[in-house]
């Protein structure tokens, strides 16, 4: 039998600001050198779910961690009870999100069996900022699943600090994967066929699935928008890109 | 989705009873998104918050769509006879 040992823990890494703030890593306990995944929890927070998918990458050959978005509105809080308490302060801006992302890609690469290469994935809320740090970091590959707002504006009197990306695109330093439903409304399908025309137009590497009788959300278990022709498909796209940008050694 | 939606209002002179018992309220914040417990996949969710006791300070609900709407009427009713009151 192939040794699979994986360890899962909570640890503190150094992100925005030098703020040592809570994340949640899991690796293989094995020597052999990996590529690094930073996962990018959705809005509702830093749960268990959140948890699984770092266990997952991890499961699958990877080093992954996930950083406590919310860490300092809510050191050691519930999940949602931290969630909405950044949600009443408008959610996460986005350069303390890009310092928090940064410092736990630096923390996958400061280990010692790390290959040295990074990639990002987030979901929902998630997805743009995945899209995010494409723009701004120095990762090999990023993975939007369904992130909102990555093209097309917010509301008005929108309270929450996010804007779109979309005037940016241009700036890319990483190949970006895009998982979508069809049926979604944040993205809509017209937003997301924006969002590939500006990429081919950048003359950017991006590749996109696009699953029909699929809404937003379609990855989560043990919700009602979970579509598992989708979401089993959709993992398998992911898997495939890591292994092409993270896997092998530096 | 993370529809981001979300309104925000100061709460005064009123009360919640939370995990610690009762405490005062100063927000509420509303939103239509993601239910950490509730069966849908999207729901009217009310936090009543007090920011100073920290993150726990939370009495939270989420309601269907339906059930916000049959709440909407009922505070209206309640309001305009407390108004006669």
């Amino acid at each position: 039998m192939a040794y699979d040992a994986v360890i899962a823990e909570t640890i503190g890494i150094q992100g925005a600001n030098g703020d040592v703030i809570g994340a949640y890593s899991a690796r293989p306990f094995d020597g052999a050198a990996r590529g690094g995944v930073v996962v990018i929890h959705h809005m509702p927070g830093y749960d268990r779910e959140s948890k699984e998918t770092v266990r997952r990458f991890a499961v699958e050959g990877y080093n992954a961690v996930c950083p406590n978005l919310y860490h300092r509105e809510a050191p050691g809080a519930a999940p949602d009870d931290a969630a909405a308490t950044a949600r009443a302060n408008g959610g996460v801006p986005d350069d303390r999100l890009v310092g928090d992302v940064a410092g736990a890609a630096g923390w996958l690469r400061s280990l010692p069996n790390s290959n040295g290469r990074v990639g990002t994935i987030g979901f929902c809320s998630g997805g743009r900022q995945a899209f995010l740090t494409a723009l701004e970091l120095d990762i090999q590959g990023a993975v939007d699943c369904y992130g909102a707002f990555v093209v097309g504006e917010p509301p008005e009197g929108f309270p929450l600090r996010v804007r779109p990306l979309g005037d940016r695109v241009g700036e890319l330093r990483a190949p970006v994967l895009g998982m979508f439903g069809n049926d979604d409304a944040h993205p809509s399908p017209a937003e997301v066929d924006e969002l590939e025309k500006l990429l081919q137009e950048a003359g950017k590497e991006y590749e996109f699935h696009r699953y029909d009788d699929t809404g937003h959300s379609f990855f989560s278990v043990d919700r009602p928008a979970y579509r598992p022709m989708s979401a089993v498909d959709g993992w398998q796209k992911i898997f495939a890109f890591f292994a092409a940008k993270l896997g092998g050694e530096a | 989705m993370c529809t981001y939606s979300t309104e925000k209002l100061d709460v005064e002179r009123s009360s919640g009873k939370g995990a610690d018992g009762w405490f005062p309220l100063r927000t509420a914040t509303v939103y239509y998104d993601h239910p950490v417990h509730a069966p849908d996949d999207h729901t009217v969710n009310i936090d009543f918050l007090n920011p100073e006791r920290g993150p726990g300070a939370r009495v939270a609900v989420e309601l269907s769509l339906d059930s916000a709407k049959a709440l909407i009427e009922a505070l209206q009713v309640t309001v305009e006879r407390a108004a006669h009151h």
